[in-house]
């Protein structure tokens, strides 16, 4: 899938150069940090490219590898673990047969787990593409994901 | 909106905005923050906009943000009556607008507790038992609406602020006795007043919303109903430092807040409130919104400040603490959302209202999030000194179902967990710390005989060394060490003076660690030692987890006189351990079983036991 490049430039001047927010930009842009662009925003703000990858490494919402097309997130809060969150963890790990933080080789599915998303009162909670599940189970999240994969299947027969 | 330029046309605004609206008309105020939408409020709103098409000149609605009370979500509260309906589904909505039309009640839709239906929110329990001075608005405001924050009196603080000195200002602060709410507790008006006296033109505001500590939401339910209140709050604060400049450095995990302070900030600088010459005085002052990217430190200050100059998020040694030297080297005033939030009543009805509130060193409300194992799970909006005891079962509504609570855990990964019998302590911040936890945020997770202390000690030690930006030693690789023990003894594989060392590496690192993420991050380990250490012993000496939660300890039986035979949970093992003939009591191959758990959830006779 060819990638549509985005437009560096203005994103560095809409940031007036505050690293952080340059590197959100490109994550939500790509799914994950190129090191082409990466390479790129260090020579624009002058900076050594060490420090560029220092914070691409640091924070938790950045990956220097692509994602897959469905984000599947696990929330690990602590209301949500007293309520069996881990447990949701396994389940979801075994039914897409990759582990929490890993993509799997088709680039369908990512598994990811975060540490709250402050909607404590309804956990366990998971996030699917950006939409909130709350009162999750282990079976509620099997079933969610074998809908996506059929979702996915017959994309794939509609291409064919 | 035209721009204004004076408080006097503040004043006219929001006459005018007063005199359009008929306070006897009906207004359907629909909880709709982030978890009100995960639990399909957006459907509601929906199905309201179709159902009052018809009789549009009678009500009308308002999507507001979180009402607070989330186990009853989605819910309405009905204006002027202030009538509470919960959980609702969108075949509810065309049946409460006719209802309301009629002015009738819909019993089913109301709360009940222990046999008891409450109609109004002035009855329900859970909000009677409260002080919500900083909360209440939100069922008023939409929080894209700067003209509803502005018909409640919004603004107001700020006018009453601008004719009174900066010096004033702070006194009036400092009088309150306000502390910070985002954790350490540190007087709010001294730290303004440092900020002020440092030398130099440039100075910065920070308004810390990186809510970290998970089991707390209290900043994000500010930021996404009521998000003025907290500028309102930031604006007073610059003025009387005399900061030009403000940030709002907000969770990445929490999208509608930063959408709905970002609208906000908008809105403010469109009438004039923020910008340059603010209501057409000399004092220029703008915000921005930075969002987080995932690191737990950045509730740190001084990582915070890393974060925001685009570095790595690693604190540093303090002092120079940031009212000196903050943001790009300049002093900077840091404070929490809810504290901000705070200022604007403070000013508005006099420090003397918010001292009378609470304990000697505690003053004002707090907002705590109740969560867990409790029956009314939700924002709860206390005067300081309340005893966990109240806040648990008179707000609370006690257990969810029915099994004992054995203990509250208050501060997040910083914090401690309290046992029962502590259960009358008043929640100030000198009780908490004494008691071996921290006020924090403000997080209070309920916990039951199904919650293993010593699994949620492993769980605290895993989530801060995982968070431990690593700068210093102690915390790196102390919390560590701390959570290969305690993995130990939840797989069985535990020894007993293994608690003897898990103490000494505790103290050792809060001792010795730079910030405050490695000074209290031993207090979840030590105080559960202290507290629970029967429960140690299990694990240690007769290898068992008396909740049933450690998997390795733990085995999954089915109960042959319970069981029917009805075949669902064979279906659904992912690992083929469960064997039986239909209608014939089931069994598990205890080789083949890997504790996953799901013939316990699908299980509808309750067969599936844990031993």
């Amino acid at each position: 899938m060819a990638e549509i490049s985005m437009n560096l430039e203005k994103c560095i001047r809409r940031h007036d150069g505050f690293l952080v927010p340059i590197l959100q930009d490109i994550q939500q842009h790509y799914h994950y940090l190129p090191e082409e662009t990466l390479r790129e925003v260090a020579d624009k703000l002058k900076l050594p490219l060490r420090d560029v990858y220092g914070v691409a490494t640091f924070y938790r919402s950045f990956s220097l590898i692509p994602k897959g097309k469905h984000l599947i997130t696990v929330c690990l809060g602590t209301a949500c673990h007293i309520r069996g969150a881990a447990r949701i963890v396994s389940a979801a790990s075994r039914e897409l047969g990759i582990e929490a933080g890993e993509t799997r080789k088709d680039l369908k599915f990512t598994l990811e787990t975060v540490n709250c998303l402050g909607c404590c009162a309804i956990g366990p909670t998971v996030v699917v593409d950006d939409e909130y599940y709350g009162q999750m189970t282990p079976p509620k999240a099997i079933t969610l994901i074998k809908s996506l994969e059929a979702e996915e299947q017959n994309a794939q027969i509609e291409l064919v | 909106m035209p721009k204004l330029s004076s408080f006097d046309e503040l004043e006219s605004l929001q006459k005018k905005i007063k005199e359009s609206r008929d306070p006897k008309k009906v207004v359907i105020s629909i909880s709709s923050g982030t978890c009100g939408r995960a639990r399909g409020s957006a459907k509601i709103v929906e199905a309201f906009k179709e159902a009052i098409i018809s009789c549009k000149d009678k009500l009308s609605i308002r999507v507001t943000g979180c009402h607070g009370f989330c186990s009853a979500e989605p819910n309405v509260i009905i204006f002027p009556e202030e009538i509470f309906y919960k959980n609702l589904k969108p075949d509810d909505v065309p049946k409460i607008v006719e209802a309301t039309l009629k002015g009738e009640i819909i019993d089913n839709l109301v709360v009940s507790q222990n046999e008891e239906n409450f109609v109004h929110v002035s009855e329900i329990p859970f909000y009677k038992n409260q002080m919500r001075t900083i909360l209440g608005n939100n069922p008023l405001i939409d929080p894209t609406n700067i003209e509803d924050y502005i018909a409640v009196g919004g603004y107001g603080a700020f006018d009453k602020a601008l004719k009174m000195k900066p010096e004033e200002i702070i006194k009036e602060i400092e009088c309150s006795g306000l502390r910070g709410r985002g954790g350490a507790g540190f007087q709010t008006g001294k730290k303004w007043e440092i900020t002020r006296k440092q030398k130099g033109d440039v100075k910065y505001i920070i308004c810390n919303a990186d809510e970290g500590d998970p089991g707390a939401y209290m900043d994000r339910s500010l930021l996404e109903g009521n998000p003025h209140s907290v500028i309102e709050g930031m604006i007073i604060s610059a003025y009387s430092i005399g900061a030009n400049e403000g940030w709002i450095y907000v969770r990445n995990e929490y999208p509608l807040a930063v959408k709905h302070v970002t609208i906000a900030i908008e809105q403010a600088k469109e009438l004039g409130l923020l910008g340059k010459n603010v209501m057409g005085l000399e004092f220029n002052f703008d915000i921005k919104v930075i969002k987080g990217a995932g690191a737990f430190i950045c509730g740190e200050e001084t990582a915070l400040i890393h974060s925001i100059e685009g570095l790595r998020a690693v604190p540093r040694q303090r002092p120079p603490f940031p009212a000196e030297q903050g943001l790009f080297g300049k002093p900077t005033n840091i404070n929490n959302v809810e504290t901000y939030a705070n200022v604007p009543q403070i000013i508005e009805k006099g420090a003397n209202w918010f001292a009378n509130i609470g304990t000697e060193t505690s003053k004002g409300t707090k907002i705590f999030s109740l969560v867990g194992k409790v029956k009314n799970t939700g924002l709860v909006e206390v005067p300081m000194g309340i005893t966990l005891r109240e806040v648990i079962f008179d707000v609370g509504g006690g257990s969810s179902n029915g099994k004992r609570i054995k203990a509250v855990q208050t501060g997040g990964p910083s914090g401690g967990c309290i046992p029962r019998e502590l259960f009358d302590l008043p929640v100030d911040y000198e009780s908490l710390t004494k008691a071996g936890s921290i006020m924090g945020s403000g997080g209070m997770i309920v916990m039951d005989e199904d919650t293993c202390m010593v699994d949620i000690a492993k769980y605290f030690a895993n989530f801060l060394q995982a968070e431990s930006c690593g700068k210093c030693v102690p915390c790196r690789e102390g919390i560590q060490r701390m959570f290969e023990i305690l993995a130990d003894i939840t797989e069985g594989k535990g020894k007993e003076e293994d608690l003897q060392l898990l103490e000494e590496l505790g103290n050792v690192i809060k001792a010795t660690s730079l910030c405050g993420l490695g000074q209290t991050a031993p207090n979840g380990v030590l105080s559960s030692i202290k507290y629970f250490k029967d429960e140690y012993f299990a694990h240690i000496r007769d290898k068992k987890c008396p909740a049933g939660v450690c998997k390795p300890l733990i085995k999954y039986t089915i109960d042959t006189e319970k069981c029917t035979g009805c075949g669902l949970c064979k279906r659904n093992c992912p690992a083929d351990a469960i064997v039986g003939e239909l209608k014939e009591p089931h069994s598990i191959i205890q080789d083949r079983c890997i504790k996953c758990g799901i013939c316990r959830d699908v299980c509808k006779y309750g067969a599936v036991t844990i031993a």
